[in-house]
């Protein structure tokens, strides 16, 4: 697909499919694995996080030439705190029922990556409108792959679409499924599903598709706010112990 | 309020209702610093210093001031800059006042501003109405938790290092397989209920 950049409709194209924020460029796993219990709470969460990300994207972006470079940091933790807040009160207001089964997951909306990552890597640098579009596009990538792992957790698990029984299925049901360890199993079996698909498409044409996990280990710094913080000083630091390793064997 | 209910917090945040492996929180550092039992317990061990004192710091300011002034609303702002200027404090401090804790701790320490698992110990203690050494004592558990989990998850994947894993499952999807079943394990302690 071939659109003009920073325009809304490619922003959109860009969060949904290209850099979707949970399959491709694994962010934010602390709400995706914690609230997707059941699909419509996967739409609750993902929903609340696209109205603080489109919200704080298009402050940060308004107000990117007044905020100065060294305390954006604390900035932004204001920003995104303050629209945290009113999502939170006005859930608590008007969607009792979710509000009750998110839980604490609601006010931890603040240290969710995704938003800092945008924040810094987009917002911060481009216009308002992208931005803001930039905001719902990335937004809506996180409901819909946080709704499919909620989906398949809640069909396996409790029998269950959308909160409602599938014949006898229950009975059937492996309920581990919607306990902790069947979301740290659902999410890796759908990455691994998207990386082999990705790899053998990428074997049979011999064009390089996307940036798959891969190409990291573990959690993937490389598209954290924080890289130049923390990702900078661990090579450091791992090299400060390879190098006392290496005096500890001249020794011996 | 008696030691029996004190303990009893400990075991359930440390345990039952561990803070990575059931309730999902602090996952970033939990997959991105676990190749090593060496850095992964330096960071097990900041993370018990960072939310063990920003427990005690936000139950003193909770209690003496935001509650008695009906300002329970402003929790998450106050909590989260609380925590990352305590973070920026602590690290200066260590500098220039413990240097040997500073090397083992310091690398760490800007690590965790971001991290869940500290401003979600300090909103259940809020949620769960504890008073201020409830407070402390479960945010003592829950970050020994996040070090016993994290260390464990090191060990495991140090030795699995040379394994051979198919393509697609290598790197991140096979560190969550290990946690799924370390979590399975961690199922087993709610008998303990």
């Amino acid at each position: 697909m071939n659109l003009e950049k920073n325009t809304p409709l490619e922003r959109l194209y860009n969060g949904i499919v290209k850099e979707n924020p949970t399959l491709v460029i694994v962010l934010g796993m602390c709400p995706t694995l914690a609230v997707t219990t059941s699909a419509m709470n996967g739409i609750g969460m993902g929903l609340s996080t696209t109205v603080v990300l489109a919200l704080a994207n298009l402050f940060i972006s308004l107000l990117r030439n007044v905020i100065p470079d060294d305390i954006r940091i604390p900035s932004f933790i204001v920003i995104i705190a303050s629209f945290v807040t009113m999502v939170d009160m006005l859930m608590q207001a008007y969607t009792p029922e979710l509000y009750k089964s998110l839980g604490i997951y609601i006010p931890l909306i603040v240290v969710n990556c995704i938003i800092f990552g945008r924040a810094e890597a987009y917002a911060y640098k481009n216009k308002p409108l992208a931005s803001f579009f930039d905001g719902i596009g990335m937004g809506l990538g996180f409901t819909a792959s946080i709704t499919v792992i909620g989906f398949v957790r809640e069909l396996i698990g409790s029998g269950a679409v959308f909160g409602h029984t599938v014949g006898n299925l229950p009975d059937y049901s492996p309920t581990i499924f919607v306990m902790a360890p069947g979301a740290f199993m659902v999410l890796a079996t759908l990455i691994t599903i998207r990386a082999y698909i990705i790899n053998r498409i990428e074997e049979k044409s011999g064009v390089r598709l996307a940036v798959t996990h891969t190409d990291e280990e573990g959690a993937n710094c490389s598209a954290c706010a924080f890289r130049d913080n923390c990702a900078g000083k661990f090579e450091k630091v791992e090299k400060m112990m390879a190098e006392k390793e290496k005096e500890k064997e001249g020794k011996a | 309020m008696s030691t029996t209910s004190l303990i009893s917090i400990l075991i359930m945040s440390m345990l039952i209702n561990n803070v990575v492996l059931s309730q999902f929180l602090g996952i970033c550092p939990f997959l991105g610093v676990s190749k090593k039992v060496e850095t992964a317990s330096g960071m097990g061990a900041a993370v018990i210093f960072v939310i063990t004192l920003s427990s005690i710091i936000c139950g003193i300011i909770y209690h003496f001031i935001l509650h008695p002034l009906g300002l329970d609303y402003l929790n998450t702002i106050v909590f989260i800059l609380v925590i990352a200027a305590l973070v920026q404090f602590v690290e200066m401090f260590l500098k220039k006042a413990v240097p040997s804790l500073y090397k083992a701790l310091g690398v760490y320490l800007p690590l965790i501003t971001t991290n869940c698992a500290v401003l979600g110990a300090v909103l259940l203690n809020v949620q769960n109405e504890y008073n201020i050494l409830e407070g402390i004592v479960n945010g003592l558990a829950t970050s020994v938790g996040f070090a016993l989990s994290i260390i464990i998850l090191a060990g495991l994947r140090e030795k699995m290092q040379y394994n051979r894993i198919p393509k697609a499952v290598q790197g991140f999807p096979f560190t969550m397989f290990t946690a799924s079943l370390m979590a399975i394990a961690f199922c087993g302690f709610s008998g303990l209920k």
